[in-house]
């Protein structure tokens, strides 16, 4: 079932329900977005100000992921639903845990800024974590996009891209594994720039996560754990099975 | 679930005059290329479904969509519809029971029915469930009381009316009259068990208690049930059928048709859609 239209059903109630906490997901990713974008510009510029305002503001996307939840427990407990109907609460439900760790990851990050960074970071890690950010800061641009549109093509582009995010973390920590060979006390400092790093590369995970959700969603395929390729491949051959 | 209602199966491989029923119950019911006319409007068109022995399958779908007339072609209750014929095949453990020289009476023998309504006679609980075998010629005091516990109890009614049997049935509460009639379609030991609506007229608790007999049930009957209520089938049943004017949509295991069907219509179905 590709074509999910989740408006029509008899129950106008039931549409509005389910509209609701799809728009809820999209805010909730809206404000994570946020908190990502603040956290990497003050992790990059080294501005505890901004860090602290990313660590005050999290209470926002908490918020939230409590309230989209109840929703969801309300609606399964209401109207049962079913097929596209269950897939939709069973992805938001999971997609709201994903982007509420994705908020505390960004609060992780601003808190390594709030504690110590100030002159720590060399010029080149301090480029190469404003390009690993970036490329989070897509990842979930991307991914919050599929989530609207239930683009499953975006989707996998997003599994795609967090191994470009991987090999980034791979590189800088090897960077910072240097610069604490040359000077051991600098290492508390740099370690904390590595959580950094980590919290990052954990974010573009949950975007991957959040990707499997919605080919879920989209085709009722349970993707964790096997290739995305692989994944799209049988999807692809099932279809043109079906045509005949 | 307390004592009285406890389910007990410890009974359930026949009644003692029986014993050992080591007879085995291939009772796949098997469909191919069935169509069905009243007069001249078709009902079902071009139907193909196996169903597996020893599980549960339901039939759902709109009101007029042919699947009661699909239940009711395995124990040829149709036959009883004037101007109502049928094309095709329906194997029953592997004899095709659309064959005229086929016994009804001993085929509705081997394929009991539920209805929506509770329906028992107006006689006592016990006789209830004695009559199908006083119509078979059985009449010993003895194998009547072990066969009627013994149904009694597979229809989860035993302790409920063990100090009643020889009350008149219509004193039950409509849940007990729906089992009642439940274990007198077991007491002559079919081979397959077809339940229309048997819910709709019970409260949620007797409703309950019914879902879970036909749970218990499976182990040794096939189980046909026509519902309109989708969590039902969604809760009882191994595969589901999805039926619309007259032709099988779709059908597979009820655990896929509820959450990722092939097609739009059982999808639109299921979630309350409109096409």
């Amino acid at each position: 079932m590709d074509d999910l239209n989740l408006g029509h059903h008899i129950s106008r109630q039931f549409n509005e329900e389910l509209e609701d906490i799809r728009n809820k997901v999209l805010q909730m990713g809206g404000i994570v977005e946020e908190q990502l974008g603040r956290a990497v510009k003050a992790l990059v510029e080294g501005d505890t100000r901004l860090a602290k305002q990313v660590v005050t503001d999290d209470y926002r996307v908490n918020a939230l992921e409590v309230e989209i939840d109840e929703e969801c427990t309300r609606i399964v407990a209401r109207r049962q639903p079913a097929a596209s109907d269950l897939r939709l609460v069973m992805a938001v439900i999971k997609t709201i845990t994903d982007l509420e760790r994705i908020g505390d990851e960004a609060k992780r990050v601003a808190r390594m800024v709030e504690e110590e960074l100030n002159g720590a970071m060399a010029e080149d890690v301090r480029h190469e974590l404003e390009h690993m950010g970036n490329l989070v800061r897509e990842m979930l641009r991307m991914i919050l996009d599929a989530f609207a549109r239930l683009d499953v093509e975006s989707a996998v582009r997003v599994v795609k891209a967090d191994n470009r995010v991987d090999v980034k973390y791979v590189s800088i920590t090897r960077q910072l594994m240097t610069y604490m060979a040359q000077d051991p006390k600098s290492i508390p400092r740099i370690l904390n720039i590595l959580w950094a790093a980590r919290a990052l590369e954990r974010m573009g995970d949950r975007c991957g996560n959040i990707a499997e959700y919605i080919f879920y969603l989209v085709h009722g395929r349970d993707i964790r754990h096997i290739e995305v390729d692989d994944a799209v491949i049988g999807i692809a051959a099932e279809q043109d099975r079906t045509r005949g | 679930m307390n004592d009285s209602t406890q389910l007990s199966l410890d009974n359930m491989a026949g009644p003692a005059h029986e014993q050992p029923v080591a007879k085995m119950r291939e009772a796949t019911v098997r469909v191919k290329d069935l169509n069905l006319f009243y007069d001249e409007v078709q009902a079902l068109k071009n139907i193909n479904l196996d169903i597996p022995d020893r599980q549960v399958t339901a039939f759902i779908g709109p009101s007029g969509c042919g699947k009661s007339t699909l239940l009711r072609c395995f124990n040829r209750m149709n036959d009883l519809i004037d101007g109502c014929r049928t094309e095709g095949k329906i194997l029953i453990a592997g004899k095709n029971i659309q064959k005229k020289k086929v016994d009804v009476a001993e085929l509705r023998r081997r394929v009991g029915m539920v209805f929506q309504k509770p329906n028992p006679f107006p006689k006592s609980v016990y006789e209830n469930v004695a009559y199908g075998l006083r119509i078979q010629g059985i009449n010993k005091r003895r194998m009547l009381d072990e066969t009627v516990e013994w149904a009694l109890r597979g229809a989860a009614l035993w302790d409920e009316v063990k100090d009643r049997l020889q009350e008149p049935a219509f004193g039950l509460s409509g849940g007990q009259q729906q089992r009642l009639v439940i274990a007198r379609a077991i007491a002559v030991q079919p081979q397959v068990i077809l339940l229309d609506e048997p819910c709709s007229a019970l409260d949620p608790i007797s409703t309950l208690k019914v879902e879970e007999l036909i749970h218990e049930l499976k182990q040794q009957y096939t189980i046909i049930i026509v519902t309109h209520n989708m969590q039902q089938a969604a809760r009882v049943s191994d595969r589901t059928a999805f039926m619309y004017l007259g032709e099988l949509i779709e059908y597979g295991d009820t655990d896929q048709i509820f959450t990722n069907p092939d097609t739009k219509q059982t999808e639109d179905y299921i979630t309350g859609r409109y096409g």
